[in-house]
This record gives C-alpha cells, structure tokens and sequence, in this order.
C-alpha cells in the first residue's frame, strides 16, 4: 500500500497543476473581455490572478471550490438550507433507504434465481436486460407518478437508486452463492444435510466476499440514483437540486461544490463498506 | 372484473408455461423462449391490471396504449433518436473508449504512472460522474457536442481501468516465451498482451455501453436543443402524455439492448479463446 502512496499523490498534484492551468486558459478570455471595456491592457500576472478569482468563472480553481465548501459546511449551520451538510444528509437518506431496498431485493432474487430453475432461465436474462434500459431517463417519470398517486418525499428518490443497486447484487450474489464446489456440496451431503442446512451454512458464507464487493458497486450506484431522482423535484433539496440550481443560475462553484461534496459522500460509503468487508472476512476466517 | 381475470390467467399461464420449459432438456431454444414467455406474461398482467384497476391513462398507460403510441410517432422517435442515441451516445463512446484505450496503453510502459492512476482511476469510477453534466452542457453549448462530452467522461474512467488491468493479464511464463522469441515491446504487445487484454477490455467497453446512453439522456435535462430523447422525456413529463414517455423509454431499451447486444456479439467472436466463452 506505501509503496503507491508517493505515485497516487504525484498523480493528484499533476491532475492539480493541470486544473489550475486549465482554469486559466478557461476563464483568461472573460478576464480579457473586462479588461476591454474598462479600456485597460492586462499584465499576464493580472490575467491569472483574475482567472483564478473570478465570481462566476467557466472553471473555478480548487481554492475557490474548496473556500465555498469549507464556507457551507463548517460555517453554515447544519440546519441551514444553504448548509452543504444538510443537501449531502438529504440525499444520503435517499441513497441508504434505496440501497437497503436494492440490496434485500438483490439477495432475494439470487436466491431465488439459484434455487429455481425457471427462475434462472426466465428472470435471469432479464435482470441483465433491465440494466440496458437508462433508468435514469426513467428518473423523472417515476417521481411525476408516483407523486400523483400521494408517495412523495423520500421513496421516489430511494426507488431510483434502488432499481440502480439491486443488478450488481443479483450478479454477484448468484456468483456467491454457486461458488461453493461439488466437492463442498459432496461433503455436506454426506453429512446428511438439508436444503435449508445447506444454504445457511455453505452457501451464503461463502458467497459473503461476493456480496460485499457488489454491495461497493451498488452504494455507489445508489447515490448516482438519488442524485438524479433529485433533479425533476424542482431543486428542492439535496445535491442534485444544488447541481441543477447552480447550473440555473451560473453558479460554476456551487456546482462544483456539490460535486465535491458528492465526491466525497461516495468515498466515504464505499470505504465504510470496505472496512464492514475486511472486518466481517477476517472474522469468518476468509480473508 | 374480467381484466384482473385476465391479468391472473396471464400470470398462472406464462408461469406454467415456463415450469413445463424448465423441465425440457436445456437447448437454446428454451434459453430463449423462457424469458420470452416471461416478458410476455408481465404485459399481459400490465395490461390487465392497468385495465383492471382503472388506473388513469395518465399515470400509467397500457402496453397496447404505448404500441399505438410508437406506431403513430416514428418519425419523432426517429429523430430523438438520432439526435441522442447516434449524435451524442456514439460519437461520445467511440472517442471516450478510444482515448481510454491508448492512453491505457502508454501508462502501462511506465509503471510509476501505472501504480499512481489506477488507484485514482479506480476512485474517479466508483463518483457520481453524471454530476459533471450541467458543467459541460454550459461549456460546449446545448448541441449533441456536451452530450458527447459527458459520454466521454462517463466511459473514460472505467475502460481504462479495465484495459490497465487486462494488459497486464499475461503472465510471467507467457512474457518470457515472447523474449526467447527475440519478439520486442510492440510485437509483444500486438501478438501477447493486447489479446491476452481483450476479455478486460471488452468489459470496460460493455459497461460503457449503458453508461453512454445514460450520459447523453440525463445531460439534455441540463439544456438541449428542442430534440433529443432526454429533452423529450422531460418535457412529455411536463405535459403528463406518459405515453410518449414510454414510448422513448421503449426506444431507449432497444437501443441499449442493441448496443450491449453488438459488444457481446463481439467479444464472442474476439475472445473466443477464452474459458467463458467455451461451453
């Protein structure tokens, strides 16, 4: 792990340079553009200091992105609705609800799908299917009727990130739980066990690293899910309605923000994951 | 009353139907008629319960409401889907996954480079990227040209990583054989490792296809000209005729199906070598 710690952060440091530089080619022909029409002529320093300071820049650099969201989560109280926090806890809720929904739909399925044989033939190829439609495109359609029909708030959102979560768990699950070779299956019926015995205590221990790879892929997909369910709400709440507000209003660091904050709910899930990962494996003697 | 029969007997039907496939000797035939079977009995039951119920048109149309809908809006869907599916998604993916593909290819000579970005890459993949559209459609304009930015951006990150990996699939035995061979970097590259790579590599390039579709839909609720299956949807929701909404969705699926459907198609015929491809 060490070993790739100095590579990662020249990586990052490049990608940094690259931003900054980038910020400037972006936002030098508005700063240019001021300049004009106040009939003065700018140095290449005063052109760089301007494209780095701009309000409302093509591409904000990373002190301004990181200003604005030290600004709205530290000094922002948390109920306030300009509090990043309270628009990342927003869609959090959204994200975990739907994530668990998908995730116990997902297992249910695998094991349907490996104890039934007509279930693997007729749902199997379905699930695969159901991931080509772009249910995202889905997303607003599903908030509009299902808020017809009285269900607003968080359900909507959790069922968009849901749809997104479960496939990665059916896969991986199914996977999982048909890992265990004839010779296991052998043993444990020469021990004379059941079905029920079987899948309590073969199957699903050892599709547990399985599940715990796809339950990464799936929170991730999951929060896509209910960023993009925010958006048709109008902009109400959540990092999704900050995107959307802030490309309304050409708001670039606002959008930016939300991003990173975004950025960082996904990192945060996935390693909360991880850590659940090596601490159960270590426990059950897997890892 | 006579719809929710209707709907039952489809259920109990299409279930029977595929318990007595199941039993049959497993041929491709019945590969495929049980999920047909199967696609078809849950229309039967939309259709039964939509009617059934009484449910309002507007929320949720019949299957045969949608097929009316298809047959009497082709040219719409037509140009929708020329708009997004061609002009965005496509020219997005192919430059997205070709430019993915060769820098994979040049961080893999350097493996400072590699060590560095495939933790990054890795990170940048697993992001709600889709959040990056509403910065491109303000750079590049309202036009098929921010969709295919953000399609680029989507696919990047994962065919990459993907393609780093599989280049690095040939093992140390097979490596060698290539250097007794006196077979330099470029014809061990074309000849071992970028074969060796192509299982990885179609995998990056199968997952890009939904996230291609999915990039160019969602980056015309940001702005779009006045087509598009994205801007489309939205504004159909808008004026609640759900019909055409399903009707794009409908699209939408075949297109993605399609897609999906080629790249599997041609990893068969590519990778054909490979242990999961051989049954």
């Amino acid at each position: 792990m060490s070993r790739s710690v100095v590579p990662v952060l020249t990586v990052i440091g490049f990608l940094l340079v690259f931003w900054y530089a980038a910020a400037v080619w972006l936002n030098a022909p508005w700063a240019y553009n001021k300049a004009q029409r106040a009939g003065e002529t700018l140095s290449l320093s005063q052109v760089v200091a301007d494209a780095w300071s701009q309000k409302k820049p093509k591409l904000p650099a990373p002190h301004q992105v990181a200003k604005e969201v030290w600004q709205t989560t530290v000094e922002k109280k948390i109920t306030s609705k300009r509090s990043l926090i309270y628009h990342a806890g927003v869609t959090l809720s959204a994200t975990l609800l739907g994530f668990v929904l998908g995730t116990g739909l997902g297992i249910l399925l695998a094991v349907g799908i490996v104890y039934n044989r007509t279930m693997d033939m007729a749902v199997m190829p379905w699930v695969i299917a159901s991931q080509t439609i772009p249910i995202l495109a889905i997303a607003p359609m599903i908030i509009v009727v299902l808020n017809a029909v009285g269900i607003s708030g968080l359900l909507p959102k959790a069922m968009i990130s849901m749809y997104l979560s479960f496939f990665p768990v059916v896969v991986g699950m199914v996977k999982g739980l048909r890992s265990p070779d004839a010779m296991q299956l052998d043993q444990m019926r020469t021990w004379y066990a059941g079905k029920n015995q079987t899948f309590w205590k073969l199957r699903l221990p050892a599709s547990m690293p399985y599940l715990f790879t796809s339950l990464k892929v799936g929170v991730a997909a999951s929060l896509v899910g209910a960023i993009v369910g925010e958006l048709p709400t109008g902009a109400v709440a959540g990092l999704g309605a900050r995107l959307l507000a802030g490309s309304y209003y050409g708001q670039t660091v606002q959008i930016w923000s939300a991003l990173v904050m975004a950025a960082a709910l996904a990192a945060c899930l996935v390693g909360i994951i991880g850590i659940l990962q090596r601490v159960t494996l270590r426990r059950m003697g897997m890892s | 009353m006579g719809w929710i029969i209707f709907a039952i007997a489809a259920w109990a039907l299409g279930w029977m139907l595929n318990v007595w496939l199941s039993r049959l000797p497993a041929s491709r035939w019945t590969g495929l008629a049980a999920p047909l079977v199967f696609g078809i009995t849950l229309l039967g039951i939309w259709e039964g319960l939509v009617h059934g119920f009484e449910i309002n048109q507007v929320l949720l149309p019949a299957p045969t409401a949608i097929a009316a809908r298809i047959a009497t809006s082709t040219d719409l869907l037509w140009a929708d889907f020329v708009q997004t599916v061609l002009k965005g998604a496509l020219s997005g993916y192919v430059i997205g996954c070709g430019a993915a593909f060769l820098i994979a290819i040049a961080i893999d000579r350097f493996p400072f480079l590699r060590r560095g970005l495939l933790p990054v890459g890795n990170f940048v993949a697993a992001l709600p990227v889709i959040g990056m559209a509403p910065i491109l459609v303000m750079w590049f304009g309202f036009d098929w040209q921010s969709k295919a930015a953000v399609v680029v951006v989507m696919v990047f990150f994962p065919m990459l990583v993907n393609t780093v990996q599989g280049l690095q699939a040939s093992d140390v035995m097979q490596r060698d054989l290539m250097q007794t061979y006196a077979a330099g970097y470029w014809r061990t590259l074309l000849k071992l490792r970028l074969p060796a790579a192509m299982p990885f590599v179609f995998n990056g390039l199968k997952i890009g296809t939904t996230l291609a579709l999915i990039g160019a839909i969602v980056a015309e609720f940001f702005g779009s000209p006045i087509v598009g299956m994205g801007f489309r949807i939205s504004t159909s929701v808008g004026q609640l005729t759900l019909d055409l909404v399903w009707a794009e969705i409908f699209v939408a699926a075949l297109a993605g199906s399609a897609f999906y459907g080629l790249m599997a198609l041609a990893e068969q015929r590519v990778t054909f070598w490979h242990p999961s491809q051989r049954n």
